[in-house]
């Protein structure tokens, strides 16, 4: 550990924060309806989808309508994806001569990007065509991610509204999102991302001749407009199998700065968009505050961890005090530290390391991140969703003690609310603990491990957490493409994805049609730091507690193995 | 400027206590009861509503069944049968306190149920010769008429319609001084279970039998029909959303212990999972939606419902009535300012002899004014008293060749031919400042000649402006009622600090007020007694109605203050609050208290095969099976701990939201998180002193 370590995260933390806000006023203004700047441009397009679609963009739609439209829209997402996976072998562009996905592996991607998750059971570069990367994966790259957005844009309407009826029109949400905020921002990173040295070509690759003499082949996509949306829509999934550890998505220091900011930039935007929408910008700030002291605390324990020497090191007189493996010489712990959290914190799932390779404590604080419900900022919009409904929790439970039935933005919170809310946070445990612990007893689910023992409870809790949570992220050691891991893996990420949207969107139903009180002295009040602690905590004991029992078995006891072993043999 | 002595007491302060049917403590006969009942509610049908202690009865039971198949077989059973044991336990403790809630009113209703008629109703079955016949109370309809003699019980609910009485009414309010009842106007309810103690009356019968005032009365201290009020149904969702969540959490580390090759004891796993879910606030919840109603019985308020006394907590807006609430209701007289050239002294003497022989409240208000000064002036021998009247709109008396008078200021010049220019300037700002500031300037002349004016104002009673300031800083907002017209209602209004005020009011505009601030999506209370005020009492979302009031109001609100005391509805707020912070602050130290339970219990379970783990043994519990029974046992006995608090409430105090939840969540959130710690480590001191683990 060094300041300059320390500094560096913080700045690649902190500026995600700092780029987000002038962000979020943008999207909010997207999302409202307003006027923006690119509106002599984006407005006729815009028009001409919904003509095309028959879309009326004005209608507003109850939540079910609502939460029907999202879903029909994903189902078909699903199966197009599906449809040109398995057919990629007959499909054009497809200089690489792949064959078509098989019936697992196609529907575990499919979900897997339909879901914003970008779970990988495949390494790009041997599986997928420039096709389907193209049309299929970087296409749900934005639109799965702007359905996440379309779910916090509705839950604002909810809250502003005094006995309203509608949460918004879905097909308004998805178009606006995708045109206004992830194409035209995706499109000015990727060119920079292009000056900074990524591949954006429709070549298969180069063949390379080594100094032995052998042939080397390099496999070359249209890297940088992907690497763009893959980072700013939170999505994760990488071109290449290694991901942004790969030279050709992270190429520099510069350019994994850059990309290390783009994940989270749009999902704090979402949650300055939110508190814009709703004119509640001092109670959202509180929910900043409270998501970025639990992320920096997250980067410090990897950091901290990954920069300890363990007593066995010690005592064999290991000199350096940083724990290099799986990590890239070119960006160094306090660079992989601060990824880790982000890339966990956020749904986003890309890694510039391999988390199998952190230390224990490292690789379990990735784990706890994500099942703190992908809140910090979590996805674009979704982040703010589940923020929320921690906060919903949070003035329920605590809001009671100032004499008050609880109210939340100006929005009593009844027994509706806390249903839906438990509702929307089951998913996770439900999905990670349940599939785990069927794994962990199925031979059939074992053959995919590459440890026994508590890394491999690691690895099994590790691939379902990061599915429900719809992170994406690998630990690395399961083989999971095979027919278990794929279906489960697949079941687990739509339960995670829809449980909680469909879940909200039923919340914001209610709110929607609740009078919108005004805030007095005996309101509680939902911004400084007292709520900020509050929420915190209720974050921690209430989205984390349940997982310490498993957490245990896994990270928490490796952890304390690897302290036990003092000599250096 | 002279103070007032209260004639009526200290309105705005503490509620009245007054041994009425509805007060007493919790007696042993009360607590044996309440033991009886703790077993008789562990029948499983009775649980069902509570999902948290329902989970806890059904491990009880499979510990139970699993240590008597330990014994049968010949294993070693003392581990298993005392988990078991302190399960069921904790069920008990859960069932004892909601028994204990239920007890004193239970209690309070057996002696209101000794109060109803045995004896037969004088039914008139001739209007005209008014026969009677005596007949069964529970025989009488409504419609019947009835004749009631001092000394009679009144058989059921009525309105009198001739007549008038003075009636006991102790059984039900608890006051044992006679009230007037009489045929017409806002009086003339007479309730089943009083006395007549004089007089006669002809009461025509309003209730169904079964249905009397007595009978709701009985029913709602009883609790018979307790529902569940919206927030605890939200509160029980969430109790049950994270009692599934652990139970996930523990049943799925069947699957994760075995590839971890921990073998797991079934009822350690029920252990950690009883520990986990909310079994404190769980169990004491219904505890404390009881209490609350308690709480409100005891300052002499039956509500209707505890959905009533929720919306109390939650109240925005106060409509309060001027009269009787913020200020004594009458005017009185506060000062006495000389015109030129008189003495005060003089000038106070003559206002007193103007007053002597009025005997309305404000001219006994003079007349005290100047006793408090030490002035006290006998009534001479044959003075002649000069009454008042509408043409000459003032009073006085005459005695001994001397003439006093008071009276409306342009009636008293008009008499002494003075022309209002001509009045010395001094009386005339002096009249001024009077009428600006809502009071009533009277005119004293003495002999013919103006000596001063009176100052009457409506007096505002002691301590409602502090008291407003109080509800001020907890969010609510005070609107007062009052036919005066703007000028004083204002004056008045400023006076007692309200935020608000509605002036010139009828009763149209006290519903219209309502609608209003409600569809601003604010609670309203209000209270009222007179029959014209039912819909604004229906409407409101806290209604009380006063017991002495008319049977239309009384049927109208959602709450009965059988003191007749319109300052309760404070109370009755403070009440509703007080219950909901409790309910918050059992549950965060309930959930709170999981931290710790963790750190004994998690150690404990996977220490033999994975020795590392050891290292979470913080507490440093002497040993796995120890740590696993203090856990159980500290989580039990902690029922117990909190049934007073429950039952009590937690103290709530005007200091502001921010500053509240501060002050709470350090003592129940930061003590839940850290008393555990404490209490588990202290157990496992004694289990394991006492060999039981």
């Amino acid at each position: 550990m060094n300041w300059q370590g320390w500094a560096e995260i913080a700045l690649t933390l902190g500026l995600a924060v700092a780029i987000g806000w002038p962000l979020g006023v943008y999207m909010s203004r997207v999302w409202n309806g307003e006027r923006t700047w690119l509106d002599p441009v984006m407005r006729p397009v815009e028009r001409f989808f919904y003509a095309a679609c028959g879309v009326d963009a004005k209608k507003n739609q109850t939540w079910w309508s609502y939460a029907g439209a999202l879903l029909a829209f994903n189902l078909f997402g699903f199966l197009f994806v599906y449809a040109v996976l398995r057919l990629q072998g007959v499909l054009p562009l497809n200089p690489q001569g792949f064959p078509g996905l098989s019936e697992h592996l196609s529907f575990n991607t499919a979900i897997s990007f339909v879901t914003n998750t970008n779970w990988q059971s495949y390494g790009g570069e041997t599986t997928m065509s420039t096709l389907s990367q193209m049309l299929v994966l970087t296409t749900q790259n934005f639109v799965s991610a702007a359905t996440g957005a379309t779910v916090a844009a509705a839950l604002a309407r909810a809250f502003t509204a005094n006995r309203g009826e509608g949460v918004g029109n879905f097909w308004a949400d998805l178009v606006r999102t995708t045109l206004y905020v992830l194409l035209p921002i995706s499109f000015v990173v990727a060119v920079l991302l292009v000056a900074l040295g990524l591949p954006q070509t429709l070549s298969a690759g180069v063949i390379a001749h080594t100094m032995e003499g052998a042939e080397q082949k390099i496999s070359l996509y249209a890297v940088a407009s992907q690497e763009a949306i893959k980072m700013l829509g939170i999505n994760g999934g990488g071109v290449f199998n290694v991901n942004s550890a790969h030279p050709f998505e992270n190429p520099t220091p510069l350019t994994n700065l850059i990309t290390a900011i783009s994940i989270n930039v749009l999902g704090w935007a979402a949650f300055f968009a939110f508190g814009r929408s709703v004119l509640a910008k001092k109670d959202v700030r509180a929910l900043v505050l409270a998501a970025a002291v639990l992320l920096f605390a997250g980067a410090a324990t990897i950091y901290a961890t990954e920069t300890m020497t363990p007593p066995a090191q010690q005592a064999a007189g290991v000199e350096t005090a940083v724990n290099m493996e799986g990590k890239e010489v070119r960006f160094g712990a306090p660079a992989t530290a601060a990824w880790a959290a982000a890339t966990t914190g956020a749904s986003n799932g890309s890694v510039n390391g391999m988390h199998s390779s952190l230390m224990p404590l490292g690789g379990g604080m990735a784990m706890f991140l994500m099942h703190l419900g992908e809140i910090l900022p979590g996805g674009i919009g979704s982040g703010i969703a589940v923020m929320v409904v921690m906060a919903i929790l949070s003035v329920f439970v605590a809001g009671l003690m100032v004499g008050r039935t609880p109210e939340y933005l100006g929005k009593k919170i009844e027994a509706r609310e806390v249903q839906l809310s438990i509702l929307a946070v089951l998913a996770i445990p439900v999905a990670t603990l349940g599939f785990s612990a069927i794994a962990a007893v199925l031979p059939e689910a074992l053959k995919g491990l590459m440890h026994s023992g508590p890394h491999g409870m690691s690895e099994i809790l590790y691939a379902y957490t990061s599915a429900t949570a719809n992170n994406g992220s690998a630990f690395a050691g399961l083989t999971a493409n095979a027919p278990w891991w794929d279906a489960t893996l697949g079941v687990a990420m739509a339960l995670g994805r829809f449980l909680p949207i469909v879940a909200i969107l039923a919340m914001a139903g209610s709110l929607v049609a609740k009078p919108k009180l005004a805030p007095s002295a005996g309101t509680l009040p939902t911004h400084g730091g007292l709520f900020v602690g509050l929420l915190v905590g209720v974050i921690l004991i209430l989205g984390g507690l349940q997982f310490f029992p498993a957490l245990a078995l896994g990270p928490i006891v490796e952890h304390f193995q690897v302290l036990a072993v003092t000599d250096g043999h | 400027m002279t103070t007032i002595e209260s004639p009526m007491g200290n309105g705005a302060g503490e509620g009245r206590r007054k041994a009425g049917a509805l007060a007493g403590g919790l007696s042993p006969a009360i607590m044996t009861r309440a033991a009886k009942d703790a077993f008789v509610k562990l029948d499983p049908r009775k649980l069902t509503g509570n999902p948290v202690i329902f989970a806890t009865w059904i491990v009880a039971l499979l510990s139970t069944v699993s240590a008597v198949a330990a014994v049968a077989s010949h294993q070693s059973a003392g581990f298993a049968i005392q988990i078991a044991g302190w399960l069921w336990a904790t069920v008990l403790f859960a069932n004892l306190a909601e028994s204990v809630a239920e007890g004193r009113g239970k209690a309070a209703a057996d002696s209101l149920r000794a109060t109803r008629v045995t004896t037969n109703a004088k039914l008139i079955t001739d209007e005209a010769t008014g026969a009677v016949t005596p007949t069964p109370a529970h025989k009488l309809v409504p419609g019947s008429l009835i004749l009631i003699e001092a000394g009679d019980v009144v058989p059921t609910d009525g309105e009198i319609v001739e007549g008038m009485a003075s009636v006991n009414e102790a059984a039900i309010t608890g006051e044992s001084a006679p009230v007037i009842r009489e045929s017409g106007g806002d009086r003339s309810a007479v309730t089943g279970g009083t006395t007549v103690v004089s007089d006669w009356i002809k009461v025509r019968v309003t209730a169904q039998p079964g249905s009397t005032f007595l009978d709701r009365m009985i029913a709602m201290v009883e609790g018979a029909d307790r529902r569940k009020t919206p927030n605890e149904i939200a509160l029980a969702v969430l109790l049950a959303g994270l009692t599934l969540i652990f139970l996930i959490a523990v049943v799925t580390l069947l699957g994760l212990g075995k590839f971890s090759g921990v073998n797991l004891d079934p009822i350690v796993l029920g252990a950690l999972f009883i520990t986990l879910i909310p079994t404190t606030i769980g169990g004491l919840l219904s505890a404390v939606g009881i209490a609350g109603m308690d709480r409100l019985m005891k300052h002499n308020v039956l509500a209707t419902s505890g959905r009533a006394v929720e919306a109390a907590g939650d109240v925005d807006t106060l409509l309060l009535d001027k009269t009787g609430t913020i200020t004594f209701g009458n005017r009185m007289a506060t000062e006495v300012i000389a015109a030129p050239g008189v003495r005060p002294e003089a000038a106070l003497r003559a206002a007193i002899s103007a007053s002597l022989a009025d005997e309305t409240p404000e001219g006994r208000s003079i007349v005290e004014l100047g006793r408090n000064q030490g002035i006290v002036i006998e009534a001479p021998q044959n003075a002649t008293s000069i009454a008042f009247s509408a043409t000459t709109r003032q009073s006085g008396l005459d005695a001994n060749g001397m003439s006093w008078r008071k009276g409306a200021v342009d009636a008293v010049y008009r008499s002494l031919a003075l022309d209002p220019k001509m009045v010395p300037a001094e009386v005339t700002a002096a009249v001024d400042r009077i009428a600006r500031s809502g009071g009533t300037p009277l005119a004293v002349s003495e002999n013919g000649v103006l000596v001063g004016v009176i100052h009457l104002k409506d007096v505002v009673k002691p301590n409602v402006k502090e008291r407003f300031a109080d509800l001020r800083r907890m969010g609510l907002r005070t609107v007062m009622i009052t036919g005066d017209n703007p000028v004083t209602a204002a004056a008045i209004a400023s006076e007692a600090g309200v935020d608000d005020f509605l002036a010139e009011a009828t009763p149209e505009d006290k519903l219209r007020l309502i609608r209003e601030e409600q569809g601003k999506g604010r609670l309203v209370a209000m209270c009222g007694d007179g029959a014209n005020d039912a819909p604004a009492l229906a409407q409101a979302d806290v209604g009380v109605a006063m017991q002495t009031g008319a049977q239309a109001a009384r049927e109208a609100g959602n709450m009965v203050d059988l003191d007749s005391d319109p300052t309760k509805v404070i109370e009755i707020v403070e009440v509703g609050k007080q219950m909901l912070i409790t309910r918050g602050a059992l549950t965060t130290f309930s959930i709170a208290n999981d931290v710790a339970k963790y750190f004994a219990i998690i150690p404990a379970m996977f220490v033999v095969s994975l020795p590392a783990l050891g290292a979470l043994n913080v507490m440093k519990l002497h040993s796995p099976q120890s740590a696993i029974l203090s856990a159980v046992i500290f989580n039990a006995l902690v029922i117990v701990a909190l049934i007073p608090l429950a039952l009590k409430g937690v103290k709530y105090r005007a200091i502001g939201a921010g500053k509240l939840l501060s002050r709470n969540l350090m003592v129940y959130g930061l003590g839940g998180l850290v008393a555990p710690f404490a209490g588990i480590k202290l157990i496992d001191l004694i289990v394991s002193t006492l060999g039981w683990a």
